[in-house]
């Protein structure tokens, strides 16, 4: 057996670039420099062709066909679902239920157990730096039912206020739903001590996932989230798939999301008989192509390796971070001990949709606005970042460009 | 001062962009009228003066005198600031019904709107559907 340390443990990001078409293409007659990868990803060549094989060789509509080509797709279907499994190390493959997207997955346990659980006068805990998808499922439901929000604050590093949670933390908390890793700070959350609090006062805990499933290794069982929700696309996957993982007594006595077919066992008039988990949350046809691409997204990152990739972007993220703070009238938003990925930032007398613009012009794709988190933004007193966000493919020549696109543009500016 | 048509304007503005080698020159330029538009007054940067669709903050106030409409704008952004001065020079001065019907096809001959991303080059329409309409309420007002 060869020894560990003799292993080739860095990640030939120049190789991995080749797999990845859009990289390889010009934006203003520059190199695309993409540093927008938050919000989503670009899509490795294996994605791609599996996409067009599905369409080009079994397209059929899966689960009750009894031809070859709906048993072919339904195999493909079901097979990402046992990925996805081993990726998050679920229990049972019927935990994974396919949504079409975070927001979804959110929303599908806001309106059913949400709707069976929630009671006037609940409180259910969500924070400061949440997303608007895991703000306004809340809102909505909190409206119907007469329950309130009580929102976790944050330090001026972009950390949550655990003291703070702790004292939110009642027999009327209901529901805690926490963002794993912030889409605007990068902060990586406390999220097992926050659900183990949930969990102390007989509350259920969700974990957004969006932004961490890509970079952190997931394992629900070890968390022991009661709900966990991510996308696709933001993991190298196609666009309109997402997971809702949940523990197995929740989605079991929950009552159904959508009707209609698939959902059900037996149909009546009078009387309908739901279907087994995972079909009773998956109503009518789902979106199988993305669904099946999705599969070779995750084996891929998994190939190269998550411990790598997250050691690749973490040195992409220290590094900008140095080049930044160098810039005059920059200030960093969001300094948590414990972030990834994500380098959020204000310059000042500078509007960030100037600086977005600017760097566009050299071919370099940033967010500029207040990335979904408006009361995050007010926070800080701020209507908008600059966010550049690394994903596995990025270099540090990128970064360098980054940095003079900085430089020119804001000598351009002020 | 001379009276020049919303064609001839824009026709001096295209002559103007043919100068510019490179999108650095262009943009250089716009950032340069954005810096020169004179500030709108802090009493005029209420929320009904406000522009949707920009992601960036845009006021825009008109006035009718003597039968034209003349347009005060600020944005908190520059480049947004620029392209608001080029269509206030464009349209600030004329007649309600030239307004309204301006093509404006300036914008595209310029290449901004092919340049802007389209989130953004949505805001600088919007800027243009808020113009064009406050000259159409003025126009509806002076036939009653």
């Amino acid at each position: 057996m060869i020894e560990s340390a003799t292993i080739e443990t860095s990640l030939d990001v120049h190789a991995i670039r080749k797999h990845f078409p859009a990289l390889q293409r010009e934006v203003k007659g520059k190199p695309l420099v993409y540093f927008d990868n938050a919000a989503t990803t670009q899509k490795p060549q294996v994605v791609i062709d599996a996409l067009v094989d599905y369409y080009s060789n079994y397209n059929a509509n899966i689960h009750r066909g009894i031809h070859t080509l709906a048993e072919e797709a339904t195999a493909a279907f079901e097979a990402t679902r046992d990925t996805v499994q081993q990726f998050i190390n679920a229990e049972g493959r019927e935990q994974i239920i396919f949504t079409g997207g975070t927001t979804e997955g959110i929303n599908l346990v806001a309106q059913t157990w949400g709707r069976q659980n929630i009671k006037a006068g609940d409180e259910i805990i969500i924070s400061n730096m949440e997303h608007h998808s895991n703000i306004v499922p809340w809102y909505i439901l909190a409206q119907e039912k007469g329950a309130v929000l009580k929102i976790i604050p944050i330090n001026e590093n972009g950390e949550l206020m655990m003291e703070e949670f702790e004292n939110l933390l009642s027999e009327k908390t209901k529901l805690v739903s926490i963002v794993h890793v912030s889409n605007a700070l990068g902060t990586i959350n406390p999220v097992k001590a926050i659900i183990a609090g949930a969990h102390s006062v007989g509350a259920v805990a969700l974990v957004d996932g969006a932004q961490s499933t890509v970079h952190l290794d997931i394992d629900v069982q070890n968390l022991n989230c009661d709900f966990f929700v991510f996308s696709s696309h933001k993991i190298y996957g196609p666009t309109g798939v997402g997971v809702l993982y949940g523990k197995k007594h929740l989605l079991e006595s929950m009552p159904p999301y959508q009707g209609g077919g698939e959902m059900i066992k037996e149909v009546y008039f009078d009387n309908i008989t739901y279907n087994d988990l995972p079909y009773k949350y998956e109503a009518g046809t789902p979106n199988i192509a993305d669904t099946v691409a999705f599969k070779a997204a995750l084996d891929f990152t998994k190939a190269i390796g998550k411990d790598k990739i997250r050691a690749h972007e973490n040195e992409l993220l220290h590094y900008a971070t140095e080049q930044l703070a160098q810039i005059e009238g920059l200030k960093i938003i969001g300094k948590a001990k414990n972030k990834i990925s994500v380098i959020s930032f204000v310059v000042e007398n500078v509007h960030p949709q100037d600086l977005g613009i600017l760097l566009d012009n050299r071919g370099i794709a940033v967010r500029t606005g207040h990335h979904c988190a408006q009361p995050l933004m007010d926070c800080y007193r701020i209507p908008g970042t600059t966010r550049a966000s690394i994903a596995m493919y990025n270099t540090k020549e990128e970064i360098d460009a980054l940095i003079a696109g900085l430089h020119k543009a804001i000598k351009m500016l002020l | 001062m001379e009276y020049k048509t919303i064609e001839e304007i824009e026709n001096e503005i295209v002559d103007e962009f043919s100068l510019f080698d490179s999108w650095d020159d262009k943009y250089e330029y716009i950032i340069d009228l954005g810096k020169k538009l004179p500030h709108l007054e802090e009493e005029y940067k209420r929320n009904e003066n406000k522009v949707r669709g920009c992601q960036s903050s845009v006021w825009l106030v008109a006035d009718y005198r003597d039968g034209k409409v003349f347009y005060k704008a600020d944005s908190d952004a520059v480049i947004v600031k620029g392209l608001i001065s080029m269509l206030i020079r464009v349209l600030s001065g004329q007649s309600p019904d030239d307004i309204v019907n301006a093509k404006l096809d300036f914008i595209n001959k310029i290449g901004m709107i092919n340049h802007l991303a389209q989130t953004r080059s949505n805001g600088l329409l919007s800027m243009v559907k808020q113009m064009k309409s406050y000259a159409l309420a003025y126009k509806l007002k002076s036939t009653v």
